[in-house]
């Protein structure tokens, strides 16, 4: 695993970027003709969703590296993306919810891609759950990877099963289909959260190889004899 | 091929052998539907709109009992560890227990279709493609059921593990099962039967090719 630098250069450019978009999007943007400042959420909303389901696209690639080349390294890079996509759709729900009462009326839709978040949540979530549970770090990296690669692939089934039962959500927002006023400040949040989502990324891996490592290491001798240097007493 | 069958028989005969709790089980998964009914109400018509959501979400919850004993025989003295070193595949040792797990599902949920007649008064004429609804609900249960029961089985916790993995997953197996059920009792003017069928074995075909492929992996160490 690299231990450089770049991944907290990341994080800050993404702090500051977020930071940037967030306050033009509030500040400096011009509210929206219907929903007022209701909308001005989707600075950070639409950024969310995009980030989110990137970095759950992300593990899953990872997953298949881990099963295909071994190595306990793409495991600490799957538990870094399944970390950041949990959380990052997590915020999107809420996110979501904030929006919908307002607008909707109500704090929560049966709607396709608020439910398959919702179940996205629950199915990467569960094998973060899954990962406490197992002691063994080579069956943690297996199972992990086996349970990824089967949550992503019934994203679709889930959101097409969804969508035929129920649909309320508007089309998504890309720069097709909103105002030039609005442009900017969502492209800068969207490269904000991407700069802040990969080097979190980046840290956790680092911290679940580290965390490994410690698993790994021979554990220390009960007690230190009398006399004898305290070098030996250290962990190779 | 010759290993599937020889594992299939295996798991039938367990499956036999603990007859008494698969009956705790058809208990569980009967008392979960007078359950429903308290919590909605006396209304017999609301009761019976309701019938085919309650039915699946009994026996989903009654499946995660099957489900997590279903790899306990091999889970104790290292039984699968013997298993592995048989020349049967490890893909043959999937697919006999997920087929005997469907096998136990679809008897649980054939047992649970009486209980809801009785309890919320959705009786149908149309019982055959009922009972296909309801074997293409417990093969879609059983599929990613099994592989995750292989892997919960050996990890702590195995029973809250077991719910929270496979729940989110088989979401779309109870959409299409209620919505397909509901269809044949109430009527189907719309002619929707056949796309939540479609979407019921587009799950299946999926998952038993997926899990199928995946499981000498889980296994393997």
């Amino acid at each position: 695993m690299p231990r450089g630098k770049l991944p907290y250069y990341s994080v800050a450019l993404g702090a500051l970027l977020l930071l940037w978009g967030s306050t033009w999007g509030l500040f400096f943007a011009p509210a929206e003709t219907y929903m007022g400042d209701v909308q001005r959420i989707m600075y950070v909303h639409v950024p969310t969703a995009w980030n989110g389901m990137l970095a759950l696209t992300i593990a899953f690639f990872f997953a298949v590296l881990s099963l295909w080349k071994g190595g306990l390294d793409w495991d600490a890079r799957l538990e870094g993306a399944l970390e950041v996509g949990v959380v990052l759709c997590t915020l999107l729900c809420m996110q979501g919810a904030i929006w919908a009462k307002p607008t909707w009326g109500v704090w929560w839709d049966w709607d396709p891609r608020l439910t398959t978040t919702a179940v996205l949540v629950f199915a990467f979530g569960g094998i973060l759950a899954l990962r406490q549970f197992v002691d063994d770090p080579v069956k943690r990296a297996t199972w992990s990877a086996v349970a990824a690669i089967i949550a992503f692939a019934d994203v679709p089934i889930v959101y097409f099963s969804v969508r035929w039962w129920n649909s309320l959500h508007q089309v998504q927002s890309t720069p097709a289909t909103v105002s030039r006023a609005f442009h900017w400040p969502l492209r800068i949040n969207a490269f904000g959260i991407l700069f802040l989502m990969s080097g979190l990324i980046a840290v956790r891996a680092r911290l679940a190889a580290l965390r490994r490592e410690d698993e790994l290491a021979p554990p220390l001798p009960a007690a230190v004899p009398h006399g004898a240097s305290l070098a030996q007493g250290v962990r190779p | 091929m010759k290993g599937l069958w020889a594992a299939l028989r295996k798991d039938l005969l367990l499956q036999w052998r603990t007859r008494a709790q698969a009956a705790a089980v058809y208990a569980f998964g009967a008392s979960a539907l007078l359950l429903f009914s308290f919590a909605v109400g006396p209304q017999a018509s609301l009761l019976r709109e309701q019938a085919a959501g309650f039915l699946w979400l009994g026996l989903m919850l009654s499946s995660t009992l099957t489900l997590a004993e279903s790899f306990q025989a091999e889970a104790e003295q290292h039984a699968l560890e013997g298993l592995l070193l048989l020349p049967a595949s490890p893909r043959a040792l999937y697919y006999a227990k997920a087929l005997a797990n469907t096998t136990a599902l679809f008897l649980l949920g054939t047992g649970l279709l009486p209980m809801m007649v009785i309890l919320y008064d959705a009786a149908t004429p149309r019982v055959p493609p009922l009972l296909g609804i309801v074997l293409l609900g417990s093969a879609g249960l059983s599929a990613p059921g099994t592989l995750y029961a292989a892997m919960t089985a050996q990890a702590r916790a195995r029973q809250t593990l077991l719910p929270l993995l496979l729940f989110p997953l088989v979401v779309p197996v109870l959409l299409a099962s209620v919505k397909a059920t509901s269809l044949i009792i109430h009527g189907d003017p719309m002619g929707q039967l056949g796309s939540w069928t479609l979407l019921l074995t587009c799950f299946n075909v999926i998952h038993w090719s997926l899990c199928g492929l995946l499981f000498e992996r889980v296994v393997e160490d």
